[in-house]
């Protein structure tokens, strides 16, 4: 923990990264998968690399309609596994993660595979993409953002024999495929994928909490990590001071895994920390006594559902019952996070956007006029209204005259905010622990009555301010709702101590034993792969 | 065919990085010196007006300049502010250009060290105060050779402020008159460089180039005209001023057609003008590159950038991870001011000599080559390199290094000269075999034209008693009290030796004749 500590002053206090002139190396040393441990099954030989990614193939197909995919680079996969096979045979696998897919969020740039961000602005686009540094040994498969022109992405568990079981109960006739979930935003294919066991883990990247808010809805954890901590070279930005890549996984343990690979400093970005970081493994927690869980009132909203809240209480009660110390907390400017969080975001969309304009890359509009008029009809035609709006926004809450009024106010709120966390944290506590939404996930047919902006406020709520403050956070499934949904917790730990709150996260996920999703017709013929609980996931349980 | 187009094949860019540069005074009248000051050094922002009251004249209405200078230099270093990709001179177009100087999303600026050196030391140099934290700021406007959009810079708190640079200038005609003045600098900043635009009319497309390692000095010029006791006047910025030639020439012209606009009872315009070298004048711009608002905001991809001092390092730090202000101030060459005051101790040379002696590139090593070779006076080196030396490259347009005459050749001929082996005429005539460079030395010239002084004091007599006896006339002119006739004689000797008698020996020689 002292380590820990030292880390996050070598971030905050230790200022820019510089690197020496001429050092056209950039391109760094592929960190090969070092992980400690090996999945156990393609260790003994019982599945191999290629049957795993074949299978995951397979899945992929049956589960096209979730939208969860939007490119499958199906033969680059294959040939990783037959690589990836050779290595086991010869006992020089790379680490836990040699040989398993893994599907990426299409906001991150990758080599050789088309990146899209689901939007116009990029579709079509032949240039070489920037090397995604940390997914060399890893299979690419990609997942979508919910909304874009490739459609919502579905959540599985509309399809689950627990959910469907429950609706029938409640409503006798009416049409399943209509009255499909929605995964949430924005990594829900990341999510999506990982809960239809398309893969064993996703990237996604959480901004305001798009990681852990589908990971809440499909059932699957959703880590955050510390903001510094794992590099976004190659991740298309959204808000540079809050963007991480995020990770989804089955079990807290892979996420663990998955994290212990790709944290660490990256000479590319100025940000992340200093020092390396190495793989690690979490230690099974038998005694919480030493424990203190901070529980802040003020995410306790008219907003939540009584049964989030409910199951919430349960958990709080759960840590207490097992000897550790539960308290209240305040983090008094917790209100102001959305619209605090709407200046800053837009502000920095509305710069991070002006760099498509049609020019060097993506969509140019056929008007030939101006390069002004050619620009304002790019910028039209390749944003949507969503978009469009935040572009407006930003600018105007940066312009001369508004600046001191919007966007410094917003940093200073922004302070405080993390200042909440930080005199949380320094009178002891060691996590906190909150709902990750409001409810379980909504029918597609509601979600969409209400405009984005909303949406999204909703959906941040408990979410943001972590972002703002730099935090590590994870949402853990708990429990299946009324309506056979799943419902996640949130995790709150303090800046760069993200294995002790996963270690706090891997002790309630034990204790929970979140139920698994029962998709019979897609287990059907896969079922030799996944009946055992084990294989379903990377870490040895 | 397609109207502004952009045609590239892939990007690049390239750095510069700044300081800001602040005014000179100018007023109505007869002009007292060099207005401009043209400046080494990187880019920059804003103006800091200097200006001196002076007495009003009688009958005069009196106007006061103020002017501002905006400097924007590129950083000598081997790759880019915040990328990888290198820095060449004439590099084929888009030939240097990394992902992030294309500005591809998701890619992220990773800072220079060579450049941050450069900054420090230059604000060292400058007298400035090296803000040990500094920040980046994006700095937003839509522009074909931008490609993120925005321009990363240093607005609220640049790497160096508040410095100054004193420099010498020559007053009036009298060359010897040299008042020194004070330029104050604002602010240094390291400022990533545009693209380059070029237009091609014919196909009405615009091709861009991100290498960016041309336009080496750039320079915006706020100018201003009021009256002594009266608030400044509204500014015009002259921008992309490529020389200092042009730049003094622009601000003049400036501050003259805003007193004339005044004086007229017209008023002057906060605009954009640029500079048209061939009519040499200022003309306004076109006004979408003026008034805008650049909607500045935080960099968030760069930390704060910290410097460090001997005193405040933090202990086990990674040196290659940290700039330590000290060590910099350390590495810092003599500077041209103390360069100068050294010269002019050292050499008894005057003020002006060791201005022209490090105005130009190359030339105070050649100079101090020559005195490290030669028994000649430091007075006559001087002489020699700033009078024949210098005279001869700039007639051909030639620089130091391009000289076809090296120190050493030029320290033998002065030998020559010093010992008396050859006339003052006759090394001129050495000095332009030299430079036709056959690769002869000094002495092989000299030998082979004969062209040294005659050593033989008998013959001397001999040639200025016949001259004497020869002219009869000029002698007569001379006993009736024409002082000057004596130059005459020695004239006619002088010719007779062919040149090559000393004419102080000459003179000597014909005097005592004379009086016997």
């Amino acid at each position: 923990m002292v380590k820990q500590w030292k880390q996050c002053q070598t971030l905050f206090f230790g200022g820019s990264k510089i690197t020496a002139d001429a050092d056209c190396s950039h391109e760094i040393k592929r960190r090969l998968l070092l992980g400690r441990k090996v999945s156990v099954a393609l260790k003994q030989g019982r599945v191999t690399p290629t049957e795993l990614c074949q299978r995951c193939l397979s899945l992929i197909k049956k589960t096209k309609f979730l939208n969860a995919y939007i490119t499958v680079s199906e033969e680059v996969a294959l040939k990783q596994a037959e690589e990836s096979e050779k290595r086991y045979k010869k006992g020089h696998s790379l680490g836990d993660l040699d040989g398993i897919p893994v599907a990426v969020k299409d906001n991150f740039s990758t080599s050789g595979i088309e990146t899209t961000c689901a939007s116009n602005m990029l579709k079509g686009d032949h240039i070489k993409r920037v090397l995604l540094r940390y997914l060399a040994s890893l299979l690419r498969l990609r997942s979508g953002s919910t909304d874009g022109i490739f459609g919502p992405v579905k959540n599985p568990w509309s399809y689950s024999k627990q959910y469907r079981e429950k609706r029938k109960q409640n409503f006798h006739s009416e049409n399943e495929d209509s009255n499909w979930l929605i995964t949430g935003g924005s990594s829900g294919g990341s999510a999506a994928a990982v809960s239809a066991f398309t893969c064993f883990a996703a990237l996604g990247s959480d901004t305001g909490g798009s990681t852990r808010n589908p990971a809440a809805h499909c059932g699957v954890v959703g880590l955050k990590p510390s903001y510094g901590l794992v590099s976004r070279h190659g991740l298309i930005p959204l808000v540079n001071s809050m963007d991480v890549p995020g990770i989804l996984t089955r079990c807290v343990d892979d996420a663990a895994t998955v994290l212990g690979i790709l944290a660490g400093h990256d000479p590319k970005d100025s940000t992340t920390i200093q020092d390396p970081v190495k793989p690690f493994t979490l230690p099974s927690l038998t005694d919480v006594s030493k424990l203190c869980i901070g529980i802040p009132k003020e995410y306790l909203t008219p907003e939540l559902s009584s049964e989030v809240q409910s199951l919430w209480s349960k958990a709080a009660n759960l840590f207490e019952s097992e000897g550790a110390k539960v308290i209240e907390v305040s983090l008094p400017h917790t209100s102001y996070s959305i619209v605090c969080y709407h200046v800053l975001c837009t502000s920095e969309v509305a710069s991070n956007m002006a760099r498509f304009d049609g020019l060097e890359y993506g969509h140019r509009c056929d008007s030939d006029v101006s390069t002004e008029a050619m620009y304002a009809a790019t910028r039209r035609e390749g944003f949507n209204d969503v978009v469009r709006g935040r572009i407006l926004s930003g600018n105007f809450f940066l312009l001369k005259e508004n600046y001191e009024n919007y966007f410094v106010k917003a940093q200073k709120v922004r302070r405080l905010i993390a200042n909440d966390f930080v005199n949380v944290f320094n009178s002891g506590v060691d996590v906190l622990l909150t709902p990750t939404t409001l409810s379980e996930a909504v029918p597609y047919a509601e979600f969409i009555k209400e405009d984005n902006r909303t949406r999204s406020a909703q959906d941040d709520i408990f979410t943001q301010a972590v972002n703002m403050a730099g935090l590590p956070a994870v949402s853990v499934p708990m429990a299946l709702s009324s309506q056979g949904l799943p419902v996640g917790l949130q995790f709150i730990g303090r800046a760069f101590c993200d294995q002790q709150l996963l270690t706090v996260a891997k002790w309630f996920e034990k204790q929970v034993q979140f139920p698994v999703i029962q998709l019979q017709e897609l287990m059907d013929d896969c079922s030799s792969v996944f009946e055992n609980e084990k294989l379903a996931s990377v870490s040895v349980k | 065919m397609a109207a502004p187009m952009l045609r590239w094949c892939c990007p690049g860019r390239r750095f510069a990085f700044a300081w800001v540069g602040c005014g000179s005074c100018h007023r109505r009248g007869p002009p007292t010196g060099s207005t401009s000051n043209g400046k080494r050094g990187q880019s920059s922002v804003a103006q800091q007006p200097h200006f001196t009251a002076q007495k009003p004249r009688e009958g005069e209405h009196e106007w006061a300049a103020v002017v501002g200078l905006e400097i924007h230099a590129q950083i000598a270093s081997n790759s880019k502010l915040f990328s990888g990709s290198q820095v060449h001179f004439a590099a084929p177009p888009n030939s240097l250009v990394s992902f992030f100087d294309a500005s591809l999303p998701g890619t992220l600026p990773v800072l220079n060290r060579r450049c941050v050196e450069a900054a420090v030391m230059t604000g060292l140099a400058l007298d400035c105060h090296i803000n040990r934290k500094s920040l980046f700021d994006r700095k937003h406007y839509f522009y074909a050779d931008l490609p993120a959009g925005y321009q990363i810079t240093q607005q609220r708190l640049p790497i160096a402020v508040n410095g100054s640079l004193a420099y010498s200038v020559c007053v009036g005609r009298k060359p010897s008159r040299m008042v020194t003045r004070t330029v104050r600098v604002k602010q240094i900043q390291l400022e990533q460089d545009s693209g380059k635009s070029l237009h091609d009319d014919l196909r009405s497309q615009t091709l861009i180039d991100l290498n960016r390692a041309e336009g080496q000095l750039r320079v915006d010029a706020n100018i201003s005209v009021h009256r002594p006791g009266e608030p400044l006047g509204v500014r015009t910025e002259v921008k992309n001023l490529n020389s200092a030639r042009f730049l003094a020439k622009a601000i003049d012209y400036e501050i003259q057609r805003q007193i004339n606009e005044l004086e007229n009872g017209g008023e002057i315009l906060n605009e954009t003008r640029s500079f048209d070298n061939r009519l040499g004048c200022t003309v306004p711009m076109r006004d979408k590159e003026g008034r805008q608002d650049y909607r500045f905001m935080p960099e968030p991809n760069l930390p704060p950038l910290l410097l460090y001092d001997s005193g405040s390092l933090p202990s086990g730090a990674d040196p290659q991870q940290v700039i330590n202000v000290d060590q910099l101030r350390e590495r810092l060459p003599e500077l041209p001011r103390v360069t100068r005051e050294r010269l002019v101790r050292q050499y008894g040379m005057l003020p002006e000599h060791s201005c022209a002696l490090l105005n130009e590139v190359g030339l105070l090593e050649f100079f101090q080559n020559v005195i490290k070779e030669t028994r000649a006076e430091p007075k006559k080196v001087t002489s020699w390199v700033l009078n024949t030396f210098l005279g001869f490259l700039k007639q051909r347009n030639l620089a130091v290094s391009e000289s076809p005459v090296t120190p050493s050749a030029l320290a033998e001929l002065l030998d020559l000269l010093d010992r008396k082996a050859i006339s003052s005429s006759a090394a001129k005539q050495v000095f332009e075999e030299l430079w036709r460079n056959d690769g002869k030395t000094p002495a092989q010239i000299v030998a082979e034209k004969k062209l040294e002084l005659l050593q033989d004091p008998e013959a001397l007599e001999q040639l200025c008693r016949s001259t004497l006896e020869a002219h009869p006339h000029v002698v007569m002119d001379l006993k009736r009290g024409n002082a000057r006739a004596i130059n005459k004689l020695i004239g006619l000797v002088r010719k007779a030796t062919l040149g090559r008698a000393d004419p102080t020996a000459i003179k000597e020689v014909l005097e005592r004749q004379l009086s016997s």
